[in-house]
């Protein structure tokens, strides 16, 4: 008996989250699962089980460039927001010795998350533009004698954008980690004859990896599901998952969007669950 | 952090459209008294960018006491909500290939011209297609084949003036490329410009598939690569063919970006990231505002044109539905038709918009002869000295050579996917 309710009361107490969850994602996934299996013409969209919006889509290249090209941005800016994300949270955590600078240093870095992340992005273009402040100091100093076009509206300018825009998303959970690793272990390795290098590869990264793990969900899924950086940023001449489903929307093609959308969430999910393999998070938490 | 701002932005927006809403709703249910400025009549206008101004809502709240809400979106988004969120607006401001697009939906209700009192001021393109008794009708979808219906509840379009209307025309003007002569040098006197090797990297269109495309079949016909049957309603070949040539100029490396909205376009052309693209009049009259010279080029095979209006939804019904009447009536009356003609488009019952243009302004804009003294936009910002000459001439010089009209074609689904792979591409 006292069993049983204890069953209850378990279930009373997860059934506000199960709500919720089924509510904004379980029910709004299947809706669009189901969606992605109707009909469409130019204006209406009709129920149906149909697998043109699937056969399109897998059977265009465009398709498989676009998705490449995800990829491709997902795992370059993955690299990149690692390496800078790890610097960040290692000086931070073992550099900066009194608490009260590390919560200084660490509050600077998320000032300029005080803005929307479309302003944020979108200040980069006169920067970066033929006439820009980059450009004009690049040619005052005699560096290049003509305007440096790559700068801006290209592969160059969306990755800088994605840096900028989620290197806390990877500094933030490996600060976290990196400031649970209890100081002795660090002292014990020193005791032991470690070089830095070797601390740092056998004691810290590993001791690190939950953080890391959630950092790179965070930054691959934000990513792969991005399409406005991408629409501004490259001034519309690249394009990826994101970018199709949109168009698709704006042009009414709702089961074709679907479908889309149904393709990139599978991939993540793969992508994320191998990454999942790797580290139990919740045992390492 | 990322999802906390935006749930905020979205509860906000949410908040406020919650609020416009039971304003609109408590207009429709309490507004009782017969005059308007006593009546808290609320009309929500949705339409693209050209046309929302803030000032002409003023405008008519001191003229008429009716408050109207605004909401400018591009092209595919007031397609989109016209056809899908038929409770979302009152009155549609869109243009006539729109139209084509969403009238079959039944979402929009038919105007009894009798109730219009300049009708027979509004001018021939929108009624016969003429322009002057001689002139021909140019390729696409030319206003007039989707401005009548028969009858009150009728759903085919009529090919002659019959009392109803689709829409009640407001604006329209002709569309050609802009460039920075200052960056150019040389004169440009054709659409194959826009592929010209010379401007690698420095080439614009739009990203709004059914105009883009006949900017593109302007491009290619002048290019002598392709012969259209009808740029308006292409076959499929001829989809294939246009956007391959164009895809093929991206890959090269022709094209330095793409543009959606309208200003987008004014920051392209104003930073000099772009010298020569497809571009809209008030477009060209921002770019200029800000003391940068650009030229709305006119080019040897003629305008690529287009017309808009103002469409009631079909849900207004009683006091809004003769409110709605009302502000279209006072919308050709003249005073918004000069406002707008400041911004470089015509009234479609242009000579209305004359008292409430200075005599200099109306040579200028609409007669093209040299300007006498200032010429200012609409927010009165110095524009023009004395001297300057409208781009392209006069009205009938303008009007006079488009060689399209902003089209929706048969194989339009075609094309949408076209265009898709083109931009993904």
């Amino acid at each position: 008996m006292a069993v049983l309710q204890k069953n209850i009361s378990s279930i009373l107490l997860a059934s506000p989250v199960i709500l919720v969850l089924s509510a904004f994602i379980i029910v709004p996934i299947i809706l669009i699962t189901a969606v992605s299996f109707w009909g469409s013409t130019e204006f209406s969209i009709y129920p149906a089980f149909l697998f043109d919006n699937y056969e399109f889509l897998l059977t265009s290249d465009v398709t498989y460039r676009v998705f490449f090209r995800t990829l491709y941005f997902a795992v370059l800016v993955w690299a990149i927001t690692l390496v800078l994300g790890f610097t960040v949270a290692y000086y931070l955590a073992f550099f900066v010795h009194s608490l009260t600078w590390q919560i200084i240093c660490f509050l600077l870095c998320t000032i300029p998350f005080w803005t929307s992340n479309i302003i944020r992005m979108i200040s980069w273009i006169p920067f970066l533009g033929r006439n820009g402040l980059a450009n004009q100091s690049l040619i005052e100093m005699g560096i290049v004698d003509e305007p440096v076009e790559w700068l801006l509206y290209s592969e160059f300018s969306v990755c800088l954008a994605f840096v900028h825009l989620y290197t806390l998303f990877m500094v933030v959970p490996i600060f976290n980690t990196m400031m649970r690793i209890d100081k002795s272990l660090i002292e014990a390795a020193r005791d032991a004859g470690a070089s830095s290098t070797q601390i740092l590869v056998n004691v810290i990264i590993p001791l690190c990896k939950p953080g890391i793990m959630i950092g790179s969900i965070f930054v691959v899924a934000l990513v792969m599901g991005d399409f406005i950086t991408v629409r501004f940023m490259s001034g519309s001449q690249i394009a990826n998952m994101g970018r199709l489903i949109s168009n698709d929307i704006s042009l009414l093609q709702y089961p074709s969007a679907c479908a889309t959308a149904v393709v990139l969430l599978a991939t993540v999910v793969i992508m994320i669950s191998i990454m999942l393999r790797f580290v139990d998070i919740r045992k390492e938490l | 952090m990322k999802a906390n701002s935006k749930s905020k932005i979205s509860r906000r927006s949410l908040l406020k459209s919650g609020v416009a809403a039971t304003t609109a709703a408590a207009a429709g249910t309490l507004g009782a008294p017969m005059i308007w400025a006593q009546s808290n009549i609320v009309l929500r206008q949705s339409g693209t960018g050209v046309s929302a101004f803030n000032e002409i809502a003023a405008k008519a709240k001191e003229d008429l006491g009716i408050t109207m809400e605004m909401t400018a979106l591009d092209s595919d988004s007031v397609v989109q909500k016209v056809a899908t969120q038929p409770k979302s607006f009152d009155i549609a401001d869109i243009e006539y290939w729109m139209c084509k697009k969403v009238w079959p939906i039944g979402n929009l209700q038919a105007m009894d011209t009798s109730k219009i009192a300049n009708y027979d001021k509004i001018v021939g393109i929108f009624k016969n297609g003429k322009l002057t008794p001689t002139s021909t009708i140019a390729q696409g979808t030319a206003p007039h084949t989707v401005s009548f219906v028969e009858g009150a509840n009728g759903k085919s379009f009529s090919s002659e003036e019959t009392g109803w209307m689709t829409m009640i025309p407001t604006i329209y003007n002709a569309d050609t490329l802009g460039i920075r002569p200052d960056l150019i040098n040389r004169p440009i006197n054709t659409w194959a410009e826009l592929l010209n090797p010379e401007f690698k990297g420095k080439a614009s269109i739009l990203d709004i598939s059914s105009i883009g495309i006949m900017d593109m079949a302007m491009v290619c016909e002048a290019m002598g690569e392709i012969q259209y049957g009808d740029k308006g309603n292409m076959t499929k070949e001829e989809i294939d063919k246009t956007i391959g040539i164009f895809t093929e100029a991206k890959k090269a490396g022709q094209f330095r970006a793409f543009w959606k909205s309208f200003d987008e376009s004014v920051n392209l052309m104003a930073s000099g990231e772009v010298v020569i693209q497809s571009m809209w009049s008030p477009a060209i009259t921002a770019v200029r505002s800000k003391g940068i010279p650009c030229v709305y080029q006119p080019l040897k095979e003629g305008y690529r044109s287009w017309g808009g209006g103002l469409g009631i939804a079909a849900h207004l019904s009683g006091k809004e539905l003769d409110a709605a009447y009302e502000y279209i009536n006072w919308y050709l009356s003249g005073w918004v038709g000069g406002f707008l003609m400041r911004q470089g488009y015509y009234s479609a019952a242009v000579e209305t918009s004359k008292e409430y243009m200075s005599a200099d302004e109306w040579s200028y804009w609409f007669e093209g002869k040299a300007a006498k003294g200032d010429i200012v936009n609409p927010q009165g910002v110095k524009m023009e000295s004395a001297g300057a000459v409208r781009d392209g001439g006069s009205f009938y010089d303008r009007m006079g050579s488009v060689a399209c009209w902003n089209a929706v074609m048969d194989e339009n689904q075609y094309m949408v996917r076209k265009w898709n792979e083109f931009i993904a591409s």
